[in-house]
C-alpha cells in the first residue's frame, strides 16, 4: 500500500475523466433513499455506523481539555449499552495529535489529523511537507489533507497531482485521505475529475469535505465517488477507501449511506479499513436510536453526553 | 452473526491494530413488508354500470390470482355481449341527458374530485395494485398511482379550456367511448383513458384486463363516491370476448385500445368500414442508444430503467440495447454488476426492485424465448441475485451479441429480457434502430447535445427519451410509428383522440 505508484502501469490525461449525469445520479440516489432498512439490518448497521466514525474537533478554540474529553468519549461511546463499540478514530488539529495519541493508547482507536494548511490549503508546498511531518511526527496514523481547489479551477491538474504525490510521500506510514471540497468544485464532473486525481497520486482515502462549506457530504456527491472508486479498483486492483464527512447528523441518512456503499462496492467495503464518516454530532443520533430499539422508547438528549 | 459489531468483535477490531485486512461482514436487509390492514377488498366485483353495481347476466364469475403466491383475491364477473350492450346504453343515454349538456367546468370539477379520492386512498390503490398485478410496491407506490392521479388533474385542467387548446376551430365531444385496457399498469392505464375522455364531454365504458381487474373496480368505487352522474363511466370486466362485444357495439363512437399488435390489428379490421374513431396504443421493441461519450455509469442505471421496470411489461421498454463498440466491454461489464444489486422476490416488499410475472402464461412465454435464445447460440446472462422458489419470477436477463436478424431482436418479449447489440457509427444505429415493424419509444444516451437532435429528427418512434427511460408525465404525449399504433395520449395531442375537430 505504501507505495501506489508502482503499481500503476499508466496515468491518465485528467482533462478526459468519464462525465458525469447529474439528473441521473439524483435518480439514482432517490432509488437508494427510499429504501427500508429495518430491524436487525437496522441495528446491525447502526453499530457498523458507529465504529466507523472519525469523531472530529477541527475548532479555532481547540484545547488539550477539549481534545481529551472527546478521546474518552470516542473509546467509551455510551457505557449503558453493552457491546457498544468505539469509532473507529479521532480526527483533530496538528496540534493536538500528541494529547489525542496518548489518551487513546492501546484503545485501538486511531489519530487522525487534517494538514495541508487545512481547512483553507492556501499555503506553499514546503509548508504543507512540514505541516504533514508534524502530524506524522507526533504519532498521527491518518493524514487529512485538502487539495488546492483554485489550482484545480485553474484547470492545474497536474499541479494538484504532484501535491498529493508529495504529501503521500511526507506521509510514511500513515495512511493518506484526500479532501476534495466537492462544495468548491461545485460540478459532479469536477468531483469525479478530482476523485481520479487524487486516487491515481496516491490517496488511500478519497473524502468530500472539509466541514466548512456547504453543501459538503451530499449523497449524490458520494455516489459518484464511490463510482469512481470502483472505476480505479477494476482497472489498477488498487482499494481506495471512502469518507464522506459534513453533514451526515441522523443515523437514518448515514445508513443510507452505507446502504449505497453495499450497492456500488459491494460488502467489502462495510469496514472501518475503508470506509468511514466524518462527523462530530452523527454518534448521539445513532446511541438514540440504539437506545430506543433496545427499550423501546426515545430518551432524552440529556441521556447521552455531548463529548 | 446478529452480532457482529457487539463485544466480541469489538475485540477483534481492537487487538487488530495493524493489520489491513479485516473481515468482510455481510449486511442485508431485513424484510420490509408493506402492510395490507388497511385494503378492503370485497369478496366477489360485480359490474359497475349505470351508477350501480349490477350481477353478469350470463351468472359467470372468474377468479383474480394474486401473481406472486397464486393465491385467489376476489371472484371477477364476467361480462357477457347483454352486460355490455346494457353498458353502452347506459352511456349514450347519460351522454344524450346530462354529460354533454354540462359545461366544461362542471366536468372539470368532477374530474378534480376523482384525481384528490385518488391521492387520498393512494395507499391503499398501489397495495392493491402490486397485490393483483405482481409488481413491486416501490413502483405501484412512486409510479403507478401518482402519475394516475396527475393525470386526472391534468386533463381536469383541459376540461373549461379546449376551445383554446384548438384555435378557431370548433370542438366537439364524440359521444360513446369504449376503452380496453391492458395488464401491465391496469390504474394507470384507466387513468389514461378515463380522464381525456371526460374531459372532452364524452362518456366511457371501459373494460381491464383479465388478470388485472381490481384497481379498476376500486376506481369505480371512487368514482360512485365522487358523484359522477350515473351512466358517465362504466366498467365491464371479462375476457376478449367481452372486450370484442365492446369494439363491434354499434352504438360506441369512438375505440381505444392499449395491448398487443396482434389483437390491435384484429380491432382496427373490426372498425373498417364504421363510422367509429380509433386509437390504438400496441407493442414495441424500443432501442436504447449508448454512444461512446455517454455519462456510463447512469446510462447503465437508465439501460436497468429501460428494460427491468415493472418486470420488462412496458410496451416501450428499451428492450434493443446499443452499444457503440468502444465502451461496449465497460458497460457490459457494469451492467452486469448492476444487475446483480438488484432485489427481486416478494413485490410488497418495500425493497424489491423486482416483482413476480403477472401470469403463468407471460412466465412460459420469458422461458420460451430465452429458450430460443440458447437455441441460436447466443451467450445469456442471468443476474446473480437470489430468486423465491414460489411465484412467478424471472431473473434479469441479457442475450449477448445477439444479430439483427435473430428472433429475440424481432419479437416483442414482454419480460425482463435485453438484448444487446453493438455498433459503430451515428448512421448505422439509426438504420437498425429502425429496422423493426415497431416505433413505439427509443433512448439515446450522449453528452453531446447536437448528436440528440440529429437522432430525434431520425429515429422512427412516437417517444425519444435523451439521456433518461421509461419517464412519464401527464404533460408529454405518447405513442407510437408503424406497428406500434396510431393516435395519441397524454398532453394536448391526448384531447385530440377524443374530439371532433
Amino acid at each position: 500500500m505504501s507505495n501506489q505508484n508502482k503499481k500503476l502501469k499508466s496515468i491518465p490525461d485528467f482533462r478526459f475523466t468519464p462525465t458525469i449525469d447529474k439528473v441521473g445520479v439524483e435518480e439514482r440516489v432517490a432509488r437508494i433513499q427510499t429504501r427500508s432498512i429495518k430491524d436487525e439490518a437496522k441495528l446491525q448497521g447502526m453499530k457498523m455506523v458507529l465504529n466507523m466514525i472519525d469523531l472530529t474537533t477541527l475548532e479555532g478554540k481547540d484545547t488539550p481539555g477539549k481534545v481529551k474529553q472527546m478521546c474518552y468519549k470516542a473509546r467509551h461511546l455510551h457505557d449503558a449499552y453493552p457491546g457498544c463499540p468505539t469509532v473507529a478514530a479521532v480526527c483533530v488539529y496538528p496540534s493536538m495529535v500528541s494529547i489525542a495519541k496518548n489518551e487513546l493508547k492501546g484503545s485501538g482507536v486511531k489519530v487522525a489529523s487534517v494538514s495541508t494548511a487545512f481547512p483553507s490549503g492556501q499555503a506553499p508546498r514546503n509548508i504543507k511537507i512540514d505541516d504533514t511531518k508534524f502530524a506524522v511526527d507526533s504519532g498521527a496514523d491518518e493524514i487529512d489533507m485538502v487539495i488546492s481547489r483554485g489550482e484545480f479551477l485553474a484547470g492545474n491538474y497536474n499541479f494538484v497531482f504532484d501535491e498529493i504525490a508529495a504529501i503521500k510521500e511526507a506521509c510514511g506510514k500513515a495512511r493518506l485521505k484526500v479532501i476534495l471540497e466537492t462544495g468548491e468544485l461545485v460540478t459532479l464532473d469536477n468531483v469525479r475529475r478530482a476523485s481520479e486525481i487524487a486516487m491515481y497520486a496516491g490517496a488511500d482515502f478519497i473524502k468530500t469535505s472539509t466541514g466548512k462549506i456547504q453543501p459538503a457530504a451530499t449523497m449524490q456527491v458520494t455516489y459518484v465517488m464511490l463510482m469512481a472508486i470502483k472505476d480505479f479498483y477494476r482497472k489498477t486492483g488498487i482499494k481506495i477507501g471512502m469518507k464522506p464527512a459534513g453533514g451526515i447528523s441522523t443515523s437514518k441518512l448515514a445508513l443510507h449511506n452505507l446502504l449505497m456503499v453495499k450497492e456500488t462496492l459491494g460488502d467489502e467495503w462495510l469496514t472501518n479499513e475503508w470506509f468511514r464518516f466524518g462527523a462530530s454530532s452523527l454518534a448521539n443520533d445513532v446511541l438514540m436510536q440504539l437506545m430506543k430499539a433496545k427499550t423501546g422508547a426515545y430518551q432524552s438528549a440529556d441521556y447521552f453526553s455531548i463529548d | 452473526m446478529s452480532d457482529v459489531f457487539g463485544l466480541t468483535s469489538q475485540i477483534k477490531i481492537m487487538s487488530k491494530k495493524d493489520t489491513k485486512q479485516n473481515e468482510t461482514v455481510s449486511w442485508e436487509l431485513s424484510p420490509a413488508p408493506e402492510s395490507k390492514g388497511h385494503i378492503s377488498l370485497k369478496p366477489k366485483y360485480d359490474l359497475f354500470i349505470n351508477g350501480k353495481w349490477v350481477k353478469p347476466s350470463g351468472g359467470k364469475y372468474f377468479d383474480s390470482i394474486n401473481p406472486a403466491t397464486e393465491e385467489k383475491l376476489a371472484e371477477i364477473a364476467y361480462a357477457s355481449e347483454a352486460d355490455v350492450d346494457k353498458a353502452v346504453k347506459a352511456a349514450r343515454e347519460a351522454y344524450t341527458n346530462v354529460w354533454s349538456k354540462l359545461s366544461g367546468r362542471e366536468r372539470g370539477k368532477y374530474i378534480f374530485r376523482i384525481a384528490r379520492l385518488i391521492q387520498e386512498r393512494a395507499r391503499e390503490f398501489a397495495v392493491i395494485e402490486t397485490l393483483d398485478g405482481g409488481k413491486a410496491i416501490r413502483e405501484s407506490r412512486d409510479v403507478d398511482v401518482p402519475l394516475a392521479a396527475n393525470h386526472f388533474f391534468y386533463y381536469a385542467g383541459w376540461a373549461d379550456k379546449l376551445e383554446y387548446a384548438f384555435p378557431n376551430r370548433k370542438v366537439e365531444s364524440l359521444g360513446v367511448a369504449g376503452q380496453i385496457i391492458p395488464w401491465n399498469f391496469p390504474l394507470l392505464m384507466a387513468a389514461w383513458k378515463i380522464a381525456p375522455a371526460l374531459a372532452c364531454g364524452n362518456t366511457v365504458v371501459l373494460k381491464p384486463a383479465e388478470t388485472t381487474s381490481l384497481t379498476a373496480l376500486k376506481l369505480a368505487e371512487i368514482i360512485e363516491e365522487s358523484g359522477l352522474p350515473a351512466g358517465v363511466v362504466n366498467i365491464v370486466t371479462g375476457y376478449g370476448d367481452t372486450g370484442a362485444a365492446i369494439v363491434n357495439h354499434p352504438d360506441v363512437n369512438k375505440v381505444a385500445f392499449t395491448g398487443s399488435t396482434n389483437v390491435g390489428k384484429i380491432i382496427q379490421r373490426a372498425v373498417a368500414g364504421t363510422n367509429k374513431k380509433l386509437t390504438l396504443e400496441l407493442g414495441g421493441k424500443s432501442a436504447n442508444i449508448i454512444f461512446e461519450d455517454a455519462p456510463i455509469d447512469q446510462a447503465v442505471e437508465g439501460i436497468v430503467n429501460g428494460i427491468f421496470f415493472n418486470q420488462g411489461h412496458v410496451c416501450c421498454a428499451g428492450s434493443r440495447l446499443f452499444v457503440q463498440e468502444g465502451v461496449a466491454d465497460e458497460v457490459i461489464q457494469k451492467l452486469k454488476d448492476r444487475m446483480d444489486h438488484l432485489y427481486i422476490g416478494d413485490p410488497m416488499d418495500k425493497n424489491t426492485d423486482i416483482g413476480a410475472i403477472n401470469s403463468k402464461e407471460q412466465f412460459d412465454t420469458i422461458r420460451k424465448y430465452i429458450k430460443i435464445g440458447k437455441a441460436e447460440g447466443n451467450e445469456i446472462y442471468e443476474s446473480n441475485c437470489p430468486v423465491p422458489s414460489k411465484g412467478y419470477f424471472c431473473r434479469p436477463t441479457l442475450i449477448l451479441d445477439v444479430a439483427q436478424s435473430s428472433t429475440l431482436v424481432q419479437e416483442e418479449i414482454f419480460g425482463p429480457v435485453l438484448t444487446v447489440q453493438t455498433f459503430r457509427t451515428v448512421d448505422e444505429v439509426i438504420q437498425k434502430a429502425n429496422n423493426t415493424p415497431y416505433g413505439l419509444a427509443a433512448g439515446v444516451w450522449t453528452d453531446k447535445g447536437s448528436k440528440i437532435f440529429n437522432l430525434t429528427t431520425k429515429l422512427r418512434a412516437g417517444v425519444v427519451w435523451a439521456n433518461t427511460y421509461n419517464r412519464f408525465d401527464p404533460v408529454s404525449p405518447f405513442g407510437g410509428y408503424k406497428e406500434s399504433g396510431f393516435g395519441r395520449e397524454g398532453g394536448k395531442h391526448g384531447l385530440e383522440a377524443y374530439l371532433k375537430i
